[in-house]
């Protein structure tokens, strides 16, 4: 088999093994048929980018061209995101162990089978080229997802899956009614032969309709400020394993599909045609100083952490209205690099959680000398989304602000660096209460995680200095699929 | 070792001193000799990049590339070289202060205490030795992150409120104004590299490069320029050698190092001399050395008097860089010398006379001469080469900014010198007339002597730099005079 055979088994396998998973027994089976498939999907990713770099990869299912049939198509960007997805699960996993049976400790098989669908969903939206297809994955995410946030221990989960479930059936309407127009007006769901006749249709209302239905719904999806409500309930409750592979994958994926639908399948000359930029611009700056503003305020860490990321879904709006290849390669290296650093902060939190119990704080008081390791993760990770330099929070710094002066537009660069010195103050307020607070009482039989839990959260604050030093696969591949999304050549 | 690798080796050898101070944090005295070998060792390493320098060798190193034409590169120029080797000479004699004070004071959590401080240093070294803005600017966070729970270490509400205060203007000012700056550097002239005579000219219109310099000299909020000076006060919370390594010398002087730095080798004389808004910045240095003054006078507690003197200091040191003229760029480097030695010793005998007598405030200071001599007369030699007077230090680098400023005819530098020094001797004068002419009002709580030995024998060796530099500066001033060269 030729690895374009291979590369839809890195959707089909976890989707396959979800069911499987869903009868297995006892708390081993699951987690390591989960293991196993997220690992091949992670291997089979690792094989299929370097090759989608060179020219984009199409497999047809069932032989069946499009647009009748459903085709997989992966280039450069959707390659990039799809390996970030598979390679952060991969981390995760064998991390959420711990926590999944403590927080979950019955019908395991049930949790792990919910996990593999979200993230197969996850899978399929980024991997395919059918705009239809996209909606089929997105809804196996969602559900897959309302169920795992509902397992939270918090008696508020099962309330904020609800809201979550509502915003984002919202979300998947409103894309389908886009979809659907598009479909009236060109008569096919395959991206690239919309991207062929969309042009025909552009002046029509529908597909401005269209146009702005798509946007809303995956606006929704991807916790753009003010679509946001959600995710912060949402990931404050839901069990640590979850809240972790969510902050780390879920809006990454919605920012993809904006990428594409936007500028491959909708193009350049309609997207300047409709107020996009200027929306975008607005909302990704209100979304940074906002949303950090509320994380400053905020006194559980798991909700800080997520008012952070509706921030970072600000600066990768913002990176995205330059509507430049600067802007955009800037926002796809902001999407990887917050994955990490989101992924590993979250995990040092979380591991606080399962150790001391409470979420709040006033828990991290004095823990930098009870829990010295877990607490030093957190402040380098915490160092990184802040933007200091030799992390991956500097790339993504210094590319945005290049992208904003290249377009001399001076605004923006003053709300990126408002936002890097506001995360100073959300940050600065754990590590204060860590290092520099007094253990309370109560809290002397604290002890460091184990190293289950410790090794992939530093395995993460490494690659968070690796790829702030080596930026070969950030920085190169995204401005390739920043100039392949423009239609520039390289 | 070839000169490149001693680069590497700068500022890896605190790194594994600081290893070592960890893993013997059981055993107080191998620790604090890893720590004495470790500053030795890299004292002896920075002498070994003289020759190369003064034989006009070109060390240099490229690491990485982080992004397409922006490398990690390290190069070493007479200004870095007299830094690194000031740095880790005073590094040593401060480590031999520190196991005095820290065990006299009884400071807890003295492991965590050398760690912290070796890597700094290492940051110090990197700085130092830093062949762009981008490699600078790395050193530069690493020096203000790592100094941090130095100046929390009593961990007390005074500590974390000061700790907030220090990290706060710092990164505010670093973040927020000085990377703007490199990356608009970076756009500008397409690299960050420091390059004899500038990279800039022809880059930016006048505005454009005098808000840019604006950038840059409030952006390294560790000159302490007003108004970003409020740190230097709040760091004085911490034990007093962090006071006197960092707040007097590294940390401080890798500000003054780096706007040094961006005005010859960024900009370059002859471009910022056709920048005429330059001159606010003149002013506005020349401001911060009286304002700073005047605020000194007004103190009570002793470390945070000599603070203020170090904000006022420090931008002599601006005001020079910024003069544009040959002299005044010598004045300016020879001044981080001369102002190191002089005010590390000043706080040597501040922690001096707060270890043997648990004194802080001024008016507590009658009659401690007689009790303290040694450490008296070595606050008198600081002093004095604050304001200003043979045969001390900085009368050195004072006739230097003189000079400068005669040769481009700036008379506001001369009055802002003069104003100070006057000022500089109404607040040094009274403490010295006050510690040896006056008798003690109370009796002391505690009858007691000279400080620990080893604080006694740092202050001393310092104070005698302070009067050899004034003897000995040639080859120093013959080295520094070298950053003015166009072209190798």
């Amino acid at each position: 088999m030729s690895i374009l055979e291979w590369m839809p088994f890195s959707v089909l396998l976890p989707l396959l093994a979800a069911p499987v998973c869903a009868l297995l027994p006892g708390r081993v089976l699951p987690w390591l048929l989960a293991m196993i498939s997220v690992t091949a999907s992670a291997v089979i990713m690792a094989f299929v980018l370097p090759e989608a770099v060179q020219a984009p990869m199409r497999y047809f299912f069932g032989d069946w061209p499009p647009p009748i049939g459903i085709e997989y198509r992966v280039d450069a960007v959707n390659g990039f995101i799809g390996l970030l997805i598979a390679l952060m699960g991969t981390v995760i996993l064998p991390w959420g162990r711990v926590s999944v049976n403590r927080e979950v400790p019955q019908r395991q098989g049930l949790f792990y089978a919910l996990f593999l669908l979200s993230f197969a969903g996850l899978m399929g939206i980024t991997l395919t080229g059918d705009a239809f297809n996209v909606f089929v994955f997105l809804e196996i995410s969602s559900l897959s997802t309302y169920v795992l946030v509902a397992q939270g221990r918090s008696r508020a989960a099962p309330l904020s899956a609800f809201r979550y479930l509502v915003m984002g059936t919202l979300g998947a309407t409103f894309y389908l009614i886009g979809i659907g127009l598009i479909y009236i007006m060109t008569g096919t769901l395959n991206m690239v032969d919309l991207a062929e006749r969309l042009p025909a249709v552009a002046d029509s209302g529908a597909v401005q309709a269209a146009f702005g239905f798509i946007i809303v719904g995956i606006g929704l999806k991807l916790a753009l400020f003010p679509l946001h409500r959600w995710l912060p309930g949402a990931y404050a409750n839901a069990p640590s394993a979850v809240t972790v592979f969510l902050a780390s994958t879920a809006t990454k994926v919605a920012i993809y599909v904006l990428l594409r639908l936007v500028f491959t399948v909708f193009g350049l000359e309609f997207v300047r045609q409709m107020p996009f930029a200027e929306v975008f611009f607005v909302l990704g700056v209100i979304g940074i100083l906002f949303a950090s503003l509320w994380a400053v305020e905020q006194d559980n860490a798991k909700r800080l952490l997520a008012y952070s990321s509706v921030a970072q879904v600000g600066y990768m709006a913002l990176a995205i209205s330059f509507v430049s290849v600067a802007g955009i390669s800037a926002g796809l290296v902001h999407m990887f690099n917050h994955a990490l650093m989101k992924a590993a902060l979250f995990m040092c939190v979380c591991t606080v959680i399962y150790q001391v119990g409470s979420p709040s704080i006033s828990a991290f008081n004095g823990l930098g000398r009870k829990m010295p390791l877990t607490m030093l993760a957190f402040v380098l990770a915490g160092l990184s989304l802040i933007g200091v330099p030799l992390t991956v929070g500097f790339i993504s710094k210094w590319l945005l602000i290049e992208a904003a002066m290249d377009q001399g537009n001076w605004f923006a660069v003053v709300v990126v660096l408002i936002g890097s010195l506001l995360a100073v103050l959300y940050i600065g307020k754990i590590a204060e209460a860590a290092w520099l607070k007094p253990t309370p009482e109560g809290h002397e039989t604290i002890r460091e995680a184990r190293p289950a839990l410790l090794l992939p959260m530093w395995l993460l604050v490494a690659a968070n200095f690796y790829f702030g030093i080596d930026t070969r696969l950030t920085a190169d591949v995204a401005r390739r699929g920043a100039e392949m999304l423009l239609g520039v050549s390289p | 070792m070839s000169p490149a690798m001693l680069i590497v080796a700068l500022i890896v050898t605190p790194l594994i001193g600081a290893l070592a101070v960890g893993l013997l944090g059981r055993w107080p005295n191998l620790r604090e000799t890893a720590t004495l070998v470790t500053a030795a060792t890299l004292f002896g390493l920075a002498t070994q990049l003289i020759g190369p320098v003064v034989n006009r060798f070109d060390v240099a190193l490229e690491v990485i590339e982080i992004l397409p034409g922006l490398a990690i590169s390290f190069r070493v120029e007479p200004l870095g070289l007299i830094f690194a080797l000031l740095a880790s000479l005073l590094w040593f004699v401060t480590s031999v202060y520190a196991i005095g004070y820290m065990r006299g004071a009884k400071e807890p959590r003295h492991t965590s205490f050398y760690v912290f401080f070796a890597i700094a240093i290492s940051g110090a070294m990197g700085v130092a030795t830093a062949g762009n803005l981008l490699t600078l600017f790395i050193f530069y966070e690493m020096l203000t992150i790592s100094t941090w729970p130095l100046v929390t270490h009593k961990q007390n509400d005074a500590a974390r409120a000061g700790g907030r205060t220090y990290l706060g203007v710092l990164l505010f000012t670093s973040i927020g104004l000085l990377l703007p700056a490199i990356i608009w550097t970076w756009v500008a002239a397409g690299t960050t590299d420091f390059t004899p005579g500038g990279i800039l000219f022809g880059t930016l219109g006048p505005t454009e490069a005098a808000i840019l310099l604006t950038l840059f000299v409030l952006g390294i909020g560790k000159a302490a320029v007003m108004p970003m000076h409020r740190w230097l006060p709040a760091a004085m919370v911490a034990p007093t050698p962090v006071s006197a390594l960092l707040h007097a010398v590294a940390v401080v002087k890798a500000g003054v190092f780096t706007i040094t730095k961006v005005v010859i080798y960024i900009f370059g004389l002859d471009f910022l001399a056709n920048v005429p808004l330059e001159q606010w910045l003149v002013y506005l240095a020349g401001f911060t050395v009286v304002a700073a003054s005047i605020v000194a006078l007004k103190q009570v507690e002793l470390k945070r008097m000599l603070a203020y003197s170090t904000i006022s200091q420090l931008s002599y040191i601006v005001l020079a860089a910024l003069v544009l003229a040959p002299f005044a760029e010598i004045g300016a480097a020879v001044h981080i010398v001369a102002h190191a030695f002089g005010k590390i010793t000043l706080f040597f005998c501040a922690g001096a006379i707060y270890v043997a007598s648990k004194k802080t405030r001024l008016d507590e200071i009658r009659g401690i001469g007689r009790r303290m001599p040694w450490t008296m007369v070595a606050f008198t030699i600081g002093a004095v080469s604050m304001i200003g007077v043979p045969p001390t230090a900085g009368f050195v680098s004072k006739w230097y900014i003189i000079a400068g400023a005669f040769q481009v005819d700036n008379y506001f530098t001369l009055v802002v010198l003069m104003l100070s020094t006057g000022l500089n001797a109404a607040y040094f004068l009274p403490i010295v007339f006050r510690a040896f002419f006056r008798e003690e009002d109370v009796k002391p709580k505690i009858d007691h002597g000279e400080a620990p030995w080893p604080m006694v024998a740092a202050l001393t060796f310092t104070a005698a730099l302070v009067i050899l530099f004034f003897a000995f500066n040639g080859p120093i001033v013959d080295i520094e005079s070298r950053i003015l060269e166009v072209g190798r």
